[in-house]
């Protein structure tokens, strides 16, 4: 077998010759040339929602010349939040990554600042709403844009039917489709003879009291329209309040017209409620209903989502948005940015609504009236006043306006809920209050 | 300078062949066979057991931003709080009144397969281990449904004698009740199985010589079934309290700790704070306090081991 070897004068003649090719020849772009994304999203519940994401993004690689990998991850089990733990212990991981409403402030030093692309979203969508704010920033600084896929209202969901038989209460007239709320007798009070007449009525209301999030926002609005916070925007532990102990007497008589086992609902718990046709009203985006659609439309026909009751100090409404973050360790950081932008577009956020049937919410004010929720049913105007598009609740979050990371603690571990149950099982008060002051003080280590 | 030089080299030539000697005695050892055999394992163990333990002990010894070191102070915050303390009682609770009845169950089961003509008893060893051999978070998803609060099937089944409804997951007592009952319904069949390999080595003679002795059935448990199985029941119950202390899933999946944080056990909690809360320092200090007890148990075992050796 012969070899052909090459002398030193041809090897210093083939170099440069290569080397002047190289240095002479045009740039060529290549396909990826802005480099690569790795994303990881939601993974949807609804089905089909995913690909709306997943087409934006490719629409937006096409034109950017970057190369994408999407992964779409579960909240099931924890399994979103577990990812976003471990990718922050291990400071790598996805460029861009979906986080659940408190997780930007837990990780808000590992987190690229977005204020260069949040304010013209803002210019362009309309201001959003302060659940936002508080969720998103953190001392001038932007964390991360608010996603719309995920986010949610969990607004009362009400039999039409039930609610007017039992209680005499028609909430098509208090939240007309196409018209503003006519809702001012709809107060906590109201609430309340509604829940006990209808629980009479042998269909009581679903409002889980457990530790998962259903239970714990319900509860936290209900504070809020009492004016009861457990720790206050300063940080002081404001537990022992007349406000706090007015909330306190209002679940005290709640529990007593609510279903027995409602200590160990879940966030599945309600939906079934709806769905199984055993109650007048649960607390929930419009994914309950939607399951009532497929598997039990004549139920789905009676369900009207609206707004909170008022109580004392205003009207509140639990709002969970998720967010889009750019790791600080992320090595496509300014694609990240376009691709956040991109999908932040009107355009492309009417697209991830439709896709989700109304599920997923902008937190823009000039995107709380698109036509998806004008024509959902049956009944038609079914998620009408769904987006809050006269603004007349307040969207919050439960245990704000504490210091998030604070705030954290208190809805992580239900207090609230831990709270009410306690109380409403005959503990004394001041027992109650006593152990959730120690409680809070305990959520105060930094 | 020369002679120095040959000098060197005469010395040095019976260093090497000494060196390669030993090292080829080193090498037909058998501890040093056996020790090359198991490297990949223990290599394997580092990687995965001792360098994630010596990682939670770091992350237990940092602030909640995981920024500063705090040293013990992650404990010290621990032992001030109510919730921990009830945490550590349901913890012991949960394990040891888990393991007893396993061990109970296992027992009897075992003597009953035991008593079964051979023919059969491959049939009946097989669907008792059943529960055992589903993964425990698929089963327990089952058990949910069957405790469902509002659509429990136990208690519509309860309702045709007129009982119930119970709040299987509802209220406090019937929730450890619940916890309980589905780890003891899956770590059962293990004691089985093992307690029947044991009664299956018991010589037969044993048993004809306290016949002829006039023994009945209950000293013929106590004083010959029992002495020789005592190693096995030792080490099953020992093994069992480790896992069934370090149980996640089917408190998770069941309860999530509720109500009221009654069924919290060690994992369970740590998750809770340290995942759902982003306090991972203080979740990774909740699981490390279940190293020291679980300590205790090992040696326990490994001390059982020895000493079962030594006697054979």
């Amino acid at each position: 077998m012969s070899r052909r070897k090459l002398n030193r004068r041809q090897f210093v003649a083939a170099t440069a010759a290569s080397s002047a090719v190289l240095i002479t020849a045009p740039y060529v772009r290549g396909a990826y040339a802005a480099g690569k994304l790795s994303m990881g999203f939601w993974d949807h519940w609804v089905p089909g929602a995913n690909q709306a994401s997943t087409d934006l993004v490719n629409e937006w690689a096409a034109k950017e010349k970057v190369e994408v990998q999407i992964d779409y991850i579960t909240s099931q089990g924890k399994k979103i939040e577990l990812t976003i733990a471990a990718e922050g212990a291990a400071k790598s991981g996805h460029d861009l990554i979906a986080m659940p409403t408190w997780w930007p402030h837990a990780h808000a030093e590992l987190l690229e600042p977005v204020n260069d692309i949040m304010e013209p979203i803002i210019q362009e969508n309309g201001a959003v709403n302060g659940t936002v704010k508080y969720l998103g920033q953190s001392g001038g600084k932007w964390l991360a844009v608010p996603a719309c896929v995920g986010s949610q209202i969990k607004g009362p969901c009400t039999r039409i039917d039930l609610m007017k038989k039992h209680a005499g209460i028609d909430v098509q007239e208090l939240y007309p489709a196409g018209g503003p709320p006519k809702a001012d007798s709809w107060t906590t009070e109201t609430f309340l003879k509604a829940a006990e007449a209808c629980q009479k009525g042998g269909v009581p209301f679903g409002i889980g009291l457990g530790e998962t999030t259903d239970s714990v926002d319900s509860a936290g609005a209900f504070f809020q329209a009492f004016g009861a916070e457990l720790v206050n925007a300063k940080g002081d532990v404001t537990v022992k309040t007349d406000a706090v102990r007015q909330s306190l007497e209002f679940y005290k008589r709640l529990i007593a017209a609510l279903p027995p086992d409602v200590a160990s609902w879940d966030d599945a718990s309600n939906n079934k409620w709806l769905v199984s046709g055993k109650g007048a009203m649960i607390m929930n985006p419009p994914s309950a209903w939607a399951v009532a659609k497929r598997d039990a439309p004549q139920i789905a026909e009676q369900c009207w989502t609206h707004g909170f009751p008022a109580g004392p100090k205003g009207r509140f409404a639990p709002f969970l948005p998720y967010f889009w973050s750019i790791w600080s360790f992320s090595k496509n950081k300014e694609a990240a940015k376009s691709l956040i932008v991109h999908l932040s577009k009107p355009s492309s956020i009417e697209k991830m609504v439709v896709a989700s049937g109304g599920y997923d919410l902008p937190a823009y004010e000039k995107l709380t009236t698109l036509k998806v929720w004008q024509e959902q049913g049956p009944p038609t105007g079914t998620l009408y006043h769904y987006p809050n598009p006269y603004n007349h609740q307040t969207l919050s979050i439960a245990a704000s306006p504490a210091p998030p990371k604070i705030a954290q603690q208190i809805y992580a571990q239900a207090t609230m809920t831990k709270m009410c149950l306690r109380y409403a099982q005959g503990e004394k008060m001041e027992a109650t209050l006593a152990w959730a002051e120690g409680e809070c003080e305990g959520f105060m280590r930094s | 300078m020369v002679d120095a030089v040959i000098g060197e080299n005469t010395v040095a030539r019976p260093r090497r062949a000494a060196g390669r000697k030993g090292l080829r005695h080193a090498l037909k050892r058998k501890s040093t066979a056996a020790f090359l055999m198991t490297l990949p394992l223990i290599l394997l163990i580092v990687l995965l057991v001792v360098y994630p333990a010596l990682y939670s002990v770091h992350l237990a010894t940092l602030n909640k931003s995981m920024q500063r070191f705090v040293g013990l102070g992650n404990f010290e915050f621990l032992f001030k709080r109510d919730t921990f303390w009830l945490v550590v009682k349901q913890s012991c609770i949960f394990a040891i009144t888990a393991v007893v009845f396993k061990a109970l169950i296992g027992f009897i089961v075992a003597h009953f397969v035991h008593n079964i003509p051979a023919k059969g008893q491959r049939k009946w060893r097989g669907m008792l281990l059943v529960p055992w051999v589903i993964p425990p978070a698929m089963s327990t998803l089952a058990w949910l449904w069957l405790f469902d609060p509002s659509y429990s099937a136990f208690n519509y089944t309860l309702a045709f004698f007129g009982i119930g409804p119970i709040p299987w997951t509802g209220d406090a007592a019937w929730a450890r009740f619940s916890v309980i009952l589905v780890n003891v319904w899956y770590g059962a069949p293990f004691f089985m199985i093992m307690y029947l390999a044991a009664l299956k080595s018991v010589p037969e003679q044993l048993y004809e010589a306290a016949a002829i002795d006039g023994a009945n059935w209950w000293q013929r448990i106590w004083y010959v079934t029992l002495p020789m199985m005592r190693n096995i029941i030792a080490i099953t119950t020992l093994f069992s309290l480790i896992v069934t202390f370090a149980n996640f899933d089917i408190v998770r999946i069941l309860t999530a700790g509720g109500p009221l944080d009654k069924t919290h056990i060690f994992a369970t909690w740590a998750f809770r704070v340290g995942i759902e809360g982003s306090d991972i320092p203080l979740g990774a200090s909740v699981s490390l306090f279940m190293v020291p007890i679980l300590a205790v148990a090992a040696i326990f075992i490994l001390r059982d081991v020895s000493k079962r050796g030594n006697e054979s």
